[in-house]
This record gives C-alpha cells, sequence and structure tokens, in this order.
C-alpha cells in the first residue's frame, strides 16, 4: 500500500498564505490571552487550593458558588471535571488570598458542602472517611461485640467495603448502602453495625491539594529555565550537526508552535498545569524532530546538486519526506487522539497540547522552518555577497 | 548463516531474555508475571493515589529555644563566678521568619563595666557558639556564630526528618518516602510522600503536631482570665522563671481560657518519657493518654512529687496546658493526660509522644492528594487508552507496510519491553507523565521505521535491487536517526536535570525509550530483514 508517488508540490512558493495563516493564529490566540488577563495557570504555577469532589445527584453548582463564596472564600474555577451527562464531579479551585486561609481552604469547601447538603452529625461520612477511624468505629460498636468476630476480621470486612467504594463504576462514591450487599465475603453483620455508625454522605472528595505561593513561583520559573535549556541545547547540538542558522529556523519553529499552542488553550479556556508543561516539551521535541528529517535531506540533497537554488531544493526535500511526514504525523496523531479521547480527564489537559502540538509542529516544520532558511540566504546572505563584490 | 549475522542475533535475543526476566522474573503462573509487574514497577501516586506534602521546617523555632537554655546557662556561670555577677537583665530577640532565623541574638544589660572581662571570658569559655559584643559599657550582646548556626539548623531538619519517621512508621504507613527536598534555595524543606494513604488530613495533623510535653509545676493556683490580670496580680510583673500558659476548657460551652502562672523549669519533658499509649480514665470512662517515665526521669519525679504533695502540677502540650491537677501522693514513673476530646485525639497522642517531639514547628507548603479512586481511574483510562492507541499503530502498519510490518512491529514491542525493564532494574517509578513519555516513545518508534521503510521505498523506485535498497535505505536512514534521536535525548536530559516531578518522570521514560528505539529501529530491525532475506540466493521482490 501507498499513500503518495512522488510528489511535487511547490509548497515554498505558497508560503506568504502559510505565514498569512500562522499570523492569524498567532493574533488570535494573542487576542484571548489579552482578553482573559494571560494564560490561565492552574494551582501548581499560581498557587491556590483544589479539590475534586463527586455528588450522588448533579451539583446544584451556582448554589455552591453562592455559599462558598459567602464564606469570604476566592472561588477561582467551579467547573465540571468529567464531561458526560452521568458525572457528577466538580472541580473547586480557590485563588490564593492569605496563607491561613490557604491551609484551611479544603475544610473550609467540605465544611460548606456539608452544611448545603445535610449530613448526621452522629454518624460517619461513608464517602469521606479512612480505614483506620471507620474501622475503629465499626469495632466499637454493641453489633461488634455480640458477634464473635475479631478485630482483625472487622477491619478486613471494613477495608473491603472501602475497596468497593473505591473501585469503578463507584469510584469513590456509594449512593445507597444496599449495595454494599454485593460484595463478597464481608460478614452481614458488619455492614449491620457499619449501617448504625455511619451514613452515605451525598458527596465524596476524590483529591486536591494547595500549592503555596513561594512553590507556585518557583515552579513556573522552574519550567521555563527547563524550557529554555532544552532549547539552548537543541539549537546547539543542530548548529554543530548543520549550521547555525539551521538551529535558529529549528527554535523558531518551534518557539511558534509553542505560541499558537498556549493560544489555543487560552480560546478552549483549558488550564496551564504541571503536567501540560511536560506536554509543551514532547510539543517541542516532536516539531524539533520534523524539522530536522527535513533539514536532513536538505543537507544530503545539497551534497548532490550543488547548483540548485535553494527554494527548489527546500520543495525538492520537502516532497520528498511528504510521504514519511504524514505517515508518521498521522500514526501519532493516532495514539494521541485515543489518550485524548479515552485518557480521563486527568490527562485531558496533557493529551490536549499533544494534539494541537502534532498537528502544528508538523505544519511548521514546513512552513515555518523552511522558509527562514530561505529568507536567510535571499536576504542576509545576499546582501552579505554584495558587500563582498564592492 | 554468516559470522556477523548470527553475532547480531544472539546479542538481541540476549537483550531480549534480559529484558523479559527483568519485567516477567522467572514466572511459573500468571499470577506471578503480575505479582512480579507489581513487585517491579513502582506506580507514583497520582497511579496508585497517596498524599505528597511538602513540610518547612521553622528552623527559627530552634535557635529561639537553644537562645533560652544558653540564657538559663549564661545566668547559672556568672552565679557561681568566685564573685558572683548578675546582671540586670538577659533577653533574646524573636526571629519570627526562617530569614529572620540567622538574626538570633542575646542581649545582657546592667554589667559593670569593671566585670566586662568577667563576662567575655565566662562566655568565651563555656559558650564558644556564641560571639560577644559590647554595645554600650554595660550592655552586651551575643550572636550566634556563622558555622555553629549551620550546625545547629542543620540538626532541626534531620531531627525533624527522624521524628516524622517515627511517627510514620508508628501509623504504619507502608512504603513511604521521606527525604530533605532539594530545592535550590531553601534547605529547611522536607518531603513526604505517603502512597495509599486514605485519611490525609488526620495524618497531616500528627505529623505537624509539635508534640512538646513539659509538666510544670504551677506556681499561683488561682486561674485567671487572661495574661494581664495574671500579670497585674503579681504586682505588674511575673516571678523570675516563670511563665503563663492558656488552658483552654474542653467540652463546656461559653467557657473562657483560663491563665495560670507556671515554673518556666519543667519538672519533667517529653524526652523523659519511656512510652505512651491510649487508655481510659476508670473512673469516669473518659479517653486519656498514659505515659511512663524513664527510670532516671522516674526517680527525680518520684523526689519532686513525694516534697510537693498538695501542690498543683500542669501537664502542658504545645505551650498549652491540657490539665491541672493536685499531687495527691508520691508519684514515680506513670502519669496521664486527660481533657482529651476522644479516642481519636487519646490514640494520635501517645503516638507522637513515642515518637518524640519536633524540634521546630513545620508548616505545609504543598499538599496533593490524589483519593484511592481517583487513582484508579486514572491507571485504568490511562492504560487503557495507552493500548487502543497502541493497536491502532499496529494495525496500520501492518496494512501499510505489510510483512516488513511485521517487522516494524517486533521493533516496537522489544522498544517497550527493554523501557520496562530498565524500569524495573532501576526501581523507577512510573507516574502518569510517564506513561505519556511512553506514548511519545511509541510515536518516535514508529516514525523510526517510517522513515527507514519510505526510504527503502525509494531506492527500490530509484530502480535499486532489494539488497542495495536495503543497505543504502538503512545508512541513509541512520543519520537522521541519529540526529532526530540525539535531539531529543538531550532536550529530555535538560528536562531531567531542571524539570522536578512529574517532568523528571516524563524525561526518564522518554530517554530510556529513545535509547531504546536506536537500538530497535537501526540494529534488531535491519537484522530481521537480513535473517528473513538469508539463503534466498536471488531476491526479487520486497514486501514493503
Amino acid at each position: 500500500m501507498q499513500l503518495l508517488k512522488e510528489t511535487n508540490i511547490d509548497f515554498l512558493g505558497r508560503r506568504k498564505y502559510f505565514l498569512g495563516l500562522s499570523l492569524l493564529l498567532i493574533v488570535l490566540g494573542g487576542a484571548s490571552l489579552l482578553l482573559k488577563g494571560g494564560p490561565k495557570f492552574g494551582i501548581d504555577f499560581k498557587g491556590g487550593t483544589l479539590v475534586y469532589v463527586k455528588f450522588k445527584e448533579a451539583p446544584r453548582v451556582e448554589e455552591i458558588r453562592a455559599a462558598l463564596s459567602a464564606k469570604g472564600l476566592n472561588v477561582a474555577t467551579l467547573q465540571p471535571f468529567e464531561e458526560g451527562p452521568d458525572s457528577h464531579e466538580l472541580k473547586i479551585d480557590l485563588d490564593l488570598t492569605e496563607e491561613e486561609v490557604l491551609t484551611s481552604g479544603k475544610d473550609k469547601i467540605v465544611a460548606t458542602l456539608r452544611e448545603l447538603y445535610g449530613g448526621d452529625e452522629s454518624k460517619m461520612d461513608f464517602n469521606n472517611v479512612g480505614l483506620e477511624t471507620l474501622a475503629d468505629r465499626v469495632i466499637s460498636n454493641p453489633k461488634m461485640a455480640e458477634s464473635a468476630l475479631a478485630t482483625d476480621e472487622i477491619t478486613e470486612g471494613v477495608r473491603a467495603l472501602l475497596a468497593f467504594r473505591d473501585e469503578a463504576p463507584q469510584s469513590g462514591l456509594v449512593a445507597d448502602f444496599s449495595q454494599l450487599t454485593s460484595v463478597e465475603g464481608v460478614n452481614p453483620d458488619i455492614i449491620a453495625a457499619l449501617q448504625e455508625e455511619a451514613y452515605p454522605g451525598a458527596f465524596a472528595i476524590r483529591g486536591g491539594g494547595y500549592v503555596g505561593p513561594k512553590i507556585g513561583k518557583e515552579l513556573q520559573w522552574q519550567a521555563i529555565k527547563a524550557t529554555l535549556f532544552a532549547l539552548g541545547g537543541m539549537l546547539v547540538y543542530i548548529a554543530f550537526r548543520f549550521e547555525w542558522i539551521y538551529g535558529v529556523a529549528a527554535v523558531a519553529a518551534v518557539f511558534h508552535d509553542v505560541l499558537i499552542t498556549v493560544g489555543f488553550f487560552s480560546i478552549f479556556d483549558r488550564e496551564i498545569e504541571l503536567t501540560v508543561i511536560a506536554a509543551f516539551l514532547t510539543l517541542v521535541g516532536y516539531s524539533m524532530n520534523d524539522t530536522i528529517v527535513i533539514f536532513d535531506r536538505v543537507r544530503e540533497n545539497r551534497k548532490l546538486t550543488r547548483r540548485q537554488p535553494l527554494e527548489s531544493l527546500l520543495n525538492l526535500s520537502v516532497n520528498q519526506t511528504l510521504s514519511r511526514t504524514i505517515l508518521t504525523s498521522g500514526l501519532t496523531l493516532l495514539a494521541v487522539l485515543c489518550l485524548f479521547l479515552f485518557g480521563g480527564e486527568v490527562l485531558r489537559s496533557f493529551s490536549f497540547a499533544l494534539v494541537i502540538g502534532v498537528m502544528i509542529g508538523t505544519y511548521s516544520s514546513v512552513f515555518i522552518a523552511s522558509p527562514i532558511l530561505l529568507w536567510w540566504q535571499g536576504t542576509v546572505a545576499a546582501s552579505g555577497g554584495r558587500a563582498r563584490r564592492k | 548463516m554468516t559470522g556477523s549475522l548470527r553475532n547480531r542475533l544472539l546479542i538481541t535475543l540476549a537483550v531480549t531474555l534480559v529484558a523479559l526476566y527483568g519485567v516477567i522474573g522467572l514466572p511459573t503462573s500468571m499470577q506471578d508475571i503480575y505479582d512480579h509487574l507489581e513487585e517491579k514497577i513502582t506506580l507514583g501516586l497520582d497511579l496508585k493515589g497517596g498524599v505528597h506534602l511538602i513540610l518547612q521546617v521553622q528552623v527559627q523555632d530552634a535557635l529561639r529555644a537553644e537562645a533560652d537554655r544558653t540564657i538559663r546557662r549564661i545566668e547559672e556561670e556568672l552565679g557561681d563566678l568566685p564573685a558572683p555577677l548578675v546582671p540586670e537583665s538577659i533577653s533574646r530577640n524573636d526571629p519570627e521568619t526562617i530569614e529572620e532565623a540567622d538574626g538570633i541574638m542575646i542581649t545582657a544589660e546592667g554589667i559593670p563595666a569593671e566585670r566586662a572581662a568577667d563576662f567575655r571570658n565566662t562566655i568565651e569559655q563555656y559558650f564558644p557558639d556564641w560571639l560577644p559584643s559590647s554595645r554600650t559599657s554595660t550592655i552586651w550582646e551575643l550572636r550566634m556564630r556563622p558555622a555553629s548556626l549551620a550546625l545547629l539548623k542543620n540538626d532541626t531538619v534531620t531531627q525533624t526528618i527522624a521524628t516524622v519517621e517515627n511517627r510514620v512508621n508508628g501509623l504504619g504507613l507502608t512504603e513511604p518516602t521521606i527525604q530533605q527536598h532539594g530545592r535550590a534555595d531553601a534547605e529547611y524543606e522536607v518531603l513526604v510522600q505517603l502512597p495509599g494513604l486514605s485519611d490525609p488530613a488526620r495524618v497531616m495533623q500528627i505529623l505537624s503536631m509539635t508534640a512538646q510535653l513539659e509538666i510544670q509545676e504551677v506556681l499561683d493556683p488561682t486561674p485567671y482570665p487572661d495574661l494581664d490580670a495574671a500579670r497585674a496580680a503579681h504586682g505588674g510583673a511575673l516571678p523570675a522563671n516563670s511563665e503563663v500558659r492558656p488552658h483552654r476548657q474542653v467540652g463546656v460551652v461559653g467557657a473562657l481560657n483560663q491563665f495560670y502562672v507556671l515554673n518556666a523549669i519543667p519538672v519533667i519533658t517529653g524526652s523523659d518519657l519511656r512510652n505512651a499509649m491510649p487508655g481510659r480514665n476508670p473512673q469516669d470512662q473518659t479517653w486519656e493518654a498514659r505515659f511512663v517515665l524513664s527510670p532516671e526521669a522516674g526517680s527525680r519525679f518520684g523526689d519532686y512529687t513525694g516534697a510537693n504533695v498538695g501542690n498543683l502540677l500542669a501537664v502542658v502540650l504545645d505551650n498549652e496546658i491540657k490539665s491541672v491537677a493536685t499531687i495527691q501522693s508520691r508519684i514515680t514513673d506513670q502519669g496521664s493526660i486527660s481533657g482529651l476530646s476522644g479516642q481519636q485525639e487519646a490514640q494520635d497522642l501517645g503516638l507522637v509522644l513515642r515518637a518524640g517531639s519536633l524540634p521546630a514547628s513545620v508548616e505545609y507548603l504543598e499538599e496533593r492528594t490524589v483519593g484511592a479512586s481517583l487513582g484508579a481511574d486514572s491507571i485504568r483510562q490511562g492504560v487503557r487508552s495507552s493500548l487502543l492507541g497502541l493497536a491502532l499503530v499496529v494495525i496500520a502498519m501492518l496494512l501499510y507496510y505489510r510483512k516488513a510490518g511485521i517487522n516494524a512491529v517486533l521493533a516496537l514491542l522489544l522498544n517497550l519491553l527493554i523501557l520496562l525493564a530498565v524500569l524495573s532494574y532501576f526501581g523507577s517509578t512510573l507516574t502518569l507523565p510517564g506513561i505519556a513519555g511512553i506514548i511519545l516513545t511509541i510515536g518516535m518508534a514508529v516514525d523510526a521505521n517510517v522513515l527507514i521503510f519510505e526510504r527503502i521505498r525509494e531506492e527500490l523506485r530509484a530502480g535499486k535491487g532489494v539488497v542495495g535498497a536495503l543497505n543504502a535505505g538503512f545508512a541513509k536512514a541512520f543519520v537522521t536517526l541519529v540526529d532526530t534521536n540525539l535531539t531529543t535525548i538531550i532536550a529530555a536530559g535538560f528536562l531531567f536535570l531542571f524539570g522536578r516531578g512529574p517532568v523528571q518522570g516524563f524525561a526518564v521514560t522518554l530517554a530510556i525509550g529513545l535509547v531504546a528505539n536506536l537500538f530497535t529501529s537501526v540494529f534488531v530491525s535491519r537484522m530481521i530483514f537480513d535473517f528473513v532475506l538469508l539463503g534466498k540466493k536471488q531476491v526479487k521482490e520486497l514486501s514493503i
């Protein structure tokens, strides 16, 4: 099977249109960034408190927002976490205010939700309790004293019930205790005692955390530093293997890719988290890989045909590697799309960056990096040549 | 078979076997394979759930405490001089943040000018950590020497780590990570990672409890409503070596704090304890934390209580009075802390008293919790989608390159096997970004094969024979592969050096994957081609 035989498309001749397209994308992203006041950083970088909550029923978002604000909490994000009609998950994100608020932010969110959704003060919330605490409570139930069960057996039973709670499809929230009867190997007496000591709460905290302002600032700086060093290292390597202008062109193309991807993040209202930085760096590596494949071909063709003008040399090289470019990008996009569609919400922003990155990275090798080489030779190198002739 | 091909085949087989052994061990059943995988490939907190904490040790607390101890000893030494010297006052300043910690200073006022030499000699002889300088003729300032400061701060962090370790072990948590957190400009941070933890709030509270226990003599049996009232009752100034501590009223609605005047020098401290455990008060069945004293402290406590029957003692935890009780009789080696909220507090207090106190308070700079259910979801979805992506890529390669596609798929699978083996041999931790790094490796491995195969096709189209096209295709693609893979490996190296946590996990799998990629795509893939062509005298066609 073969996608393309030998092609002869004049890519470089149409470079002005593509430059226009790139500019348009950059301007759109830039406008979105301006309107929204800069990139939307996750708590990793800006500092703050984050909580993932799963609800039994569809959460009353506006009511929750009002209740949190009434408590003086600075709500930055309050949005559904997982897409889909059956999911009742919220991501609640508090902006950094004072340090004391920070460390207690999670407790305050939980307290506010408990006020809204009610709870049984005299019992434990099965959906928000740890093993040791719950096991102690069940062991102290009079029903357990009557039964001949050893404390170890009770603890193991409670452990199995909590494991059931955390498995899919419950995923942390048991709506009704009648579900527990399906757990195998747990003595019914334990479940009976549990029902007296605990109730299935209306929501479950699935995770979260907080990041202090110092750590956030440092992470920001560290990510920028790592990126700059990685870019510098690649530039030096390419300059060493090719010519320095090849390195500059490749890095400029990569810069273009990151700029557009950040713009897309702003347009689609996605947060830049720590894992997204890893994705940006993947994008940098991927785009660089793609550019080098073409440059490599240019270097090879130059040795074969010294007389040919650079523009047709570039066109020839791009055409020669075209079937490889399409195939590799297509296959990588396939893998990344799987991750984006089925990889779950934790990986969503990461895979979003990769989907955009693979497409932009492929595009920029042909339409940004190659024209820079041409432009360099057409203006700078040519004027240098004229100067020498004088 | 030519010698070169045999050697290459042997190398490939050896690498495959070593990698296979690393990943699955020597299994006798499917369960063995599963167990071995679980044991060798450590999953990160984001995949199996758990808590990640960064604590900051407030070293200035330890410096303040050291200054207080020094002040007391200076007073003793000056009093022991042949001609006792009693300064008007010796006090310290109060650094509140880590940045101010190095400014710790003791000020001695009212040293007569003619005794200056005595004072200076005493300090230099007995307190070599402190550097005396005179501010005026009668006021002296003592600053800690830089080397002593560094040593004390370092000890404080080390001791904090040891205590946190004790407490984590006391909680029975498995596979914890507790280490100094290597940030560039702040050495006072401790990283704590607790996988599989189900009750983060409780553990955070236990870890951050300073747990400094002191049993102090109550100098004045009257409880006062506040500090000022206590001071006023003693004529405006508290007696020497005394301090006022609050007693919070537990379980009494609307009750205000009570303040007692205590002897600042404790009878018993936390370091005198031999053991501690929760228990119930036999009279009213309320929960308490019981402790047993070491033999030496027991006899000291026996002497003290025997001589002070009828007086009051206060049990003070972290500068707050937990209970005040009258000494009924001589007590030798046991005591209890009452006034607790319930069983949980009694258990936790028993645990922290056993594990020892922190030399300084700690603050949480960062906390990340991944609930067990969230981790399970992530790994299920992450692994499932990765496998789906891999399957689609494999199918596409087989369709497109036919028999040569088998070649590429073998190379790809071997690449993944080597990657997993290296992770398991080095005991690296696999995180979500690590899985993403594996996906990028798949992408680059596919690219390597596509590059080579497209090149071979090109050479075939140019009219070369099969062997010639293979040789030329591999030779030319090799240059490109080295350039692309090395560039990305360099980038991964920088990510590893300058990145943190997730970024590092990503860089590790990426770098391993790319090195394996060079081996499988160039060396192994070529070998398979040669092996297939072996023995065929004239090859007219290549399934590619």
